[in-house]
């Protein structure tokens, strides 16, 4: 127990400071991957729901092929060949030098979301589906703008819509984020993990220590939903 | 044809080789979740403090933890308390050493611990009456669960049970990263053999969509078939 308690020493002698930072550092790229996602989604919702075929047919490819294939193997595509081909074909474009380089950092967080925007683009469908058509109708007869239809009327609904759905891909992204580990050293938890776990050789000690600090980022994050679920509800019967 | 289509063509033989296993994976793993699942939601259920509190604390920490964290606690972990147990020098260990037979296991964990939350959810919604009926042609409480409430439960979730065993086999591309090499694993290696980056991936990605939606295409008419006594 002693023995474990010296691991988690913070400094340079235990991993207590490293697993705090990876901690946040989880916590900053499942934050980071959500935001964009989440744009992505109402994107391609909104493609979905449009009435030019191309649009759809754009939205309907990005979903099935993303949602067919699992998370890891996209985000290896993402990060490998997607990636490696942009750099390449912008450098023969001449747009940057020969040396150019994707920020790995941000080629991992926009590649996991990525994969979680097509499961967004389900949620927010559905979301947008369940605003009653005569709310909007009404918006658009005093007058309002376009944006302000969307800002004021359809956006307050869909989200009330949608929260338990954003609310599991919230969870899922969270979780998600570990494979980015796969990738390399962002310093985030299991990837920290990984690292103390082979350098003391504690692989018990330490994976456990993994799970309990995702554990404890699910429970922040349920009673968080739990909290937004309220707000997102008042008003209602 | 270009050489970049020939790469990926070359790369199948391989990939499709490695199939069965992800194949194996999932049906394991799937079948062995399904049954753990049940007796977890019927735990969680029973209104037992000492049966529903372990069930529940356990679906909570398997949800809510990353699968690939728990396939890592479980083949290093495990790996290093047995190595040095009994386990080291019994029958067993050929078995234990293989990754396959903890990555099987962390599988039907995570399974049984999804699944017990939907199935826990179609148990409780199934409606009173059909139970009282039952009670009150005197079925006894085992002949209900039998005949009246996991048929209703099965029946009500299973396109969700369908889609998790859709998720399950995707998941199981998180083995390769503790030495299994099915589908993904394989690609990995022909990447690094033919130092080529992207066709093994992208050949990787054909496989798991025809596999995707096979499964998806034999599940549907299962689906129908297993709920054809509901109108509507």
């Amino acid at each position: 127990m002693s023995e474990c308690l010296n691991y988690m020493a913070w400094g340079a002698k235990g991993w207590g400071d490293e697993f705090f930072f990876a901690f946040f550092m989880t916590l900053k790229i499942s934050f980071i991957a959500y935001v964009i996602s989440f744009g992505m989604g109402l994107v391609f919702a909104l493609f979905k729901l449009s009435n030019s075929r191309g649009l759809r047919g754009v939205a309907g490819c990005y979903t099935t092929v993303v949602r067919a294939l699992p998370e890891m193997l996209m985000i290896l595509i993402l990060y490998f060949a997607v990636a490696g081909m942009a750099e390449k074909a912008m450098v023969s474009m001449g747009l940057v030098g020969s040396d150019f380089q994707f920020s790995p950092f941000w080629t991992a967080v926009i590649a996991l979301a990525f994969v979680s925007g097509a499961f967004m683009t389900e949620v927010i469908r559905a979301g947008l589906l369940a605003v009653p058509r005569g709310g909007i109708e009404a918006a658009w007869a005093i007058g309002m703008s376009g944006p302000q239809v969307f800002t004021r009327v359809v956006m307050p609904q869909m989200m009330r819509h949608a929260l338990s759905g954003l609310g599991n891909l919230w969870l899922g992204i969270t979780k998600d984020s570990a494979i980015v580990s796969i990738l390399g050293a962002f310093g985030e938890l299991l990837q920290t993990g990984y690292r103390a776990a082979a350098a003391t050789k504690e692989y018990g000690f330490f994976y456990g220590l993994t799970a309990l600090f995702f554990l404890l980022i699910t429970i922040l994050s349920l009673v968080a939903l739990y909290w937004m679920e309220k707000r997102l509800n008042r008003g209602q019967a | 044809m270009n050489e970049f289509a020939l790469n990926i063509i070359n790369c199948l033989p391989d990939l499709l080789a490695a199939t069965p296993l992800t194949l194996l994976l999932t049906l394991v793993a799937g079948v062995t979740g399904l049954v753990m699942g049940t007796f977890l939601a019927l735990a969680r259920l029973s209104g037992q403090p000492l049966l529903s509190w372990p069930a529940a604390a356990f679906m909570f920490v398997v949800r809510g933890t990353p699968l690939l964290v728990q396939l890592y606690l479980i083949y290093y972990g495990l790996g290093q308390y047995m190595g040095h147990s009994w386990v080291r020098h019994s029958f067993l260990w050929p078995y234990m050493r293989q990754g396959l037979t903890f990555a099987l296991f962390a599988y039907s964990m995570n399974q049984a611990a999804y699944n017990a939350e939907v199935l826990r959810g179609a148990i409780q919604s199934i409606s009173k009456g059909q139970i009282e009926a039952a009670e009150a042609i005197g079925m006894s409480g085992f002949q209900i669960l039998w005949r009246v409430r996991l048929p209703l439960a099965f029946g009500n979730c299973l396109p969700v049970l369908t889609s998790d065993l859709i998720i399950l086999l995707k998941s199981t591309a998180l083995a390769s990263t503790v030495t299994i090499l099915e589908l993904m694993g394989t690609a990995r290696v022909i990447q690094r053999q033919s130092l080529q980056v992207y066709e093994p991936l992208i050949a990787c990605g054909l496989v798991y969509f025809v596999v995707v939606v096979t499964l998806t295409s034999i599940m549907r008419p299962l689906e129908k078939r297993l709920t054809r006594f509901r109108k509507g």
